[in-house]
């Protein structure tokens, strides 16, 4: 071997492989501030003649709910070619195609993605769209508009929603002489003693009690303890309120009671039968916890006798509470079809849109011979229409998921819009992994996440303002 | 007549150089022009990016919007961040656990290779298959493989009555347990030190064995040193990849495995430059970070190449 030469093939591929990671595009023109209407202004045409391209990005025609809102928002935009870049949106992707000038005609974007994107200057309000074509914004959920909204303008339209509700083992529960209304959040001492009552350890734990799916669902914990990780103007960080922190530490102490959160993740993460008839409820292995409403209709599907009870999440004065989040459209800045773009957003989400999607869900789910158990979206007014085509399914525990899920649809809470939202949200989790993981005390943890937050916060909103 | 002679074989000579020079040019532009995909790729591929980053990293850039220059404030901000540290200190001790292993493992396999003639064959291309497995994957496996309830690795050490620590979620195992899992793919490393093993005289061996040396002294004192360039090399490139380490342990700790847990003592230097590039936009800073890296690993890879010139033989290069 000739040594100069591979040492230096060696040292010039760490120089490139070092330093090209961090040259990704460059910028094609200065300070598109935060607010201008790039791509919609107040030339908003709504009988403006459409033509060309609408690529999609971030979003899948996967289901019969896709597709039959698609053809609807394509028939509307006819003769507009549209395309799909589907998957979940690629941020990375997405901003490489703004800042190279050639972006997607519209985006699908998880709702907390607005504040940061907008502040950004990567999408554009859609005042103007929504004005143009007459979209009552009345008729979407509070939350989901707070999500969407940045700067007094709106940013995105809501789609879907997502909710938490409490899913519980019937078994596993009369087993331990409790009931759901032990572990639905109203009496925290109820829940510890109810994890304590079911879970099984024999020498390695077999069942788990109550998991308090940490970390995802500590914004669901604070609220429950009447605090929000962040102030109603997305400005301050609220992360070490004694609050925030009282409910760490009672989450945390329930995987304490366990065996610890390292075992209770290895046995969580041991059962890969998540969507199948092997889950955890199924197989008698997990006794509660709080999830997404859409695990009722893979549950209902895939164990539909399970012995099952569900009802919603509630804070200590027993009051239903579900984070919401959910997705949205949006118009990037540049885009060649903002008019086609706008139709097809506000198509999308329109109420007699979800209702024929939701129809042919009832119908696909008849067919196959199942019940259908509802569709959560932004808009009340579609939410509504869809619930009255929720027939009884005549089983007491998934008539309850059901009931559960609508109402705690109609009692949400979410994080408003801001500029830093990945930050903000990285340094909450990574506090509260610090704590599952033994690193950290709450409190430290949470003090850490706080000065981290809050640094970034500010500096976003410096930023954006 | 000597002058005559002179003066006639200058037109001679000067036609000469022009046929040389013509036709060395002639070979440049040649050469130039079979060179220069590879140079147009070089120039926009690497040395843009490369000078770019450079001033990236003395700016203030979302990704977006123009960059606004702002000085040294972003090397100056590395110094302020616990994250710098912490994600320094973790690659650092990664790679020291590593890469010895790495050598050891690959070696010993190579050494196996060597002398398994018929079915070296089949050998070469079951250690190397691994290397086939996309790294996403191999994170994806880890967590199954190293799950502390049922996974693979704990069942075995139970079989011989080992409580298997918790490696995914342990801070304390979460680094052995991405070093085993980065065994898994020795493949390229083995087969280049068996390349080298077979380039080693026989007769070195012959020698030996009649002066009485036994295998191990036959390994100690021919191979290793023969062969100890590659050694060398396979140390080197294995170093600066474990310095840049990043998708098996973002995707096992921080990406499509675990979309909210996260773990810091798996929070890699090219992880947490990744997160502040395209995670939270700020790539001024990302790229003043992999400014920092490539120092860093130039510093130690120098290093490297000073303390190899007491331990490499060269064959050929005179020492």
């Amino acid at each position: 071997m000739r040594a100069p030469l591979a040492r230096g093939s060696v040292l010039a591929a760490a120089a490139a492989l070092a330093l090209t990671a961090c040259a990704q595009g460059t910028s094609d023109d200065a300070g598109t501030d935060a607010g201008t209407d790039a791509g919609a202004e107040s030339t908003y045409d709504p009988d403006a003649e459409l033509s060309g391209e609408l690529s999609i990005m971030g979003f899948g025609a996967g289901d019969e709910i896709a597709t039959v809102r698609l053809e609807a928002a394509e028939a509307v935009i006819d003769p507009v070619e549209v395309t799909l870049i589907e998957g979940d949106l690629d941020i990375q992707q997405f901003l490489s195609a703004v800042a190279a000038g050639d972006p997607p005609e519209i985006v699908y974007a998880n709702r907390d993605q607005i504040g940061t994107f907008a502040s950004r200057g990567v999408i554009v309000p859609l005042d103007d769209c929504i004005e143009g074509e007459g979209v009552d914004t009345g008729m979407y959920r509070d939350v989901a508009i707070d999500q969407v909204t940045f700067g007094g303008s709106i940013y995105g339209i809501p789609e879907f929603n997502s909710v938490q509700i409490t899913m519980a083992n019937a078994e596993l529960l009369e087993a331990a002489g409790m009931s759901i209304d032990d572990v639905n959040g109203s009496d925290w001492d109820a829940i510890a003693a109810a994890a304590e009552a079911m879970v099984q350890d024999d020498g390695g734990l077999s069942v788990i009690g109550y998991d308090s799916k940490l970390p995802e669902f500590l914004p669901l914990w604070a609220k429950a303890n009447g605090v929000d990780l962040l102030s109603a103007d997305g400005k301050t960080a609220q992360l070490n309120d004694p609050a925030v922190v009282e409910a760490l530490k009672f989450a945390v102490g329930i995987y304490d009671a366990q065996g610890g959160f390292s075992a209770v993740k290895a046995f969580r993460d041991s059962n890969t039968d998540f969507f199948g008839a092997g889950n955890q409820f199924a197989t008698n292995t997990l006794g509660a916890m709080s999830f997404e409403q859409w695990y009722v209709n893979v549950l209902n599907e895939s164990s539909p006798d399970a012995a099952m009870a569900f009802d919603t999440f509630r804070d200590k004065e027993g009051q239903t509470i579900a984070f919401a989040s959910g997705s949205a459209w949006a118009i990037p800045k540049d885009s060649a079809n903002p008019v086609a773009a706008c139709k097809l957003a506000t198509t999308m989400t329109a109420v007699e849109t979800w209702q024929a999607a939701a129809q042919a869900r009832v119908d696909a789910r008849t067919e196959q011979g199942l019940p259908f158990t509802g569709l959560l979206t932004g808009n009340e007014e579609a939410d509504t229409a869809i619930q009255e085509l929720v027939v009884e399914i005549g089983d007491e525990k998934w008539d309850a998921a059901v009931a559960a899920t609508y109402e705690a649809n109609d009692n949400t809470f979410a994080l408003p819009a801001n500029p830093a939202d990945a930050e903000f949200k990285t340094a909450w989790q990574d506090a509260v992994n610090r704590v599952l993981n033994g690193q950290q005390e709450p409190q430290e943890a949470m003090d850490e996440a706080q000065e981290q937050a809050q640094a970034a916060l500010d500096a976003a909103w410096a930023d954006a303002e | 007549m000597a002058t005559t002679t002179e003066v006639s074989r200058t037109p001679s000579t000067d036609e000469g150089d022009r046929v040389r020079r013509s036709t060395s040019r002639k070979n440049l532009r040649a050469a130039l022009l079979f060179l220069s995909p590879w140079i147009a790729g070089f120039l926009i591929f690497t040395a843009w990016p490369v000078g770019y980053s450079a001033y990236l990293s003395f700016t203030d850039y979302d990704v977006i919007n123009a960059p606004t220059l702002i000085g040294f404030d972003n090397y100056r901000q590395l110094f302020d961040d616990p994250k710098i540290s912490l994600s320094l200190w973790n690659t650092f001790v990664f790679t020291a656990i590593k890469i010895p292993l790495h050598v050891i493992v690959s070696l010993a396999l190579a050494l196996l290779l060597n002398r398994a003639f018929r079915a070296a064959g089949f050998f070469r291309t079951a250690f190397f298959l691994p290397e086939m497995t996309p790294p996403v994957a191999v994170g994806i496996l880890l967590l199954l493989l190293f799950n502390g309830q049922d996974g693979l690795i704990n069942s075995t050490l139970g079989w011989v009555g080992i409580d298997g620590p918790d490696w995914t979620t342990d801070p304390a195992w979460v680094k052995p347990g991405l070093v085993m899992m980065g065994l898994w793919t020795v493949g390229s490393s083995v087969i280049i030190l068996l390349a080298a093993l077979r380039n080693v005289p026989q007769e070195l061996y012959d020698s030996a064995r009649v002066d009485g040396a036994n295998w191990w002294q036959q390994t100690w004192r021919i191979t290793v040193p023969m062969i100890s360039g590659t050694l060398f090399f396979v140390f080197i490139v294995n170093s600066i990849g474990a310095f840049q380490s990043f998708t098996e342990a973002y995707t096992a700790f921080f990406g499509s495995g675990n979309t909210t847990y996260s773990n810091d003592a798996a929070l890699f230097y090219v992880i947490y430059l990744f997160q502040q590039g395209f995670e939270f936009l700020h790539m001024g800073y990302a790229s003043a970070m992999a400014w920092v890296l490539f120092v860093i690993i130039m510093i130690i890879t120098g290093i490297q190449i000073l303390v190899s010139r007491r331990f490499v033989y060269y064959e050929g290069d005179g020492r």
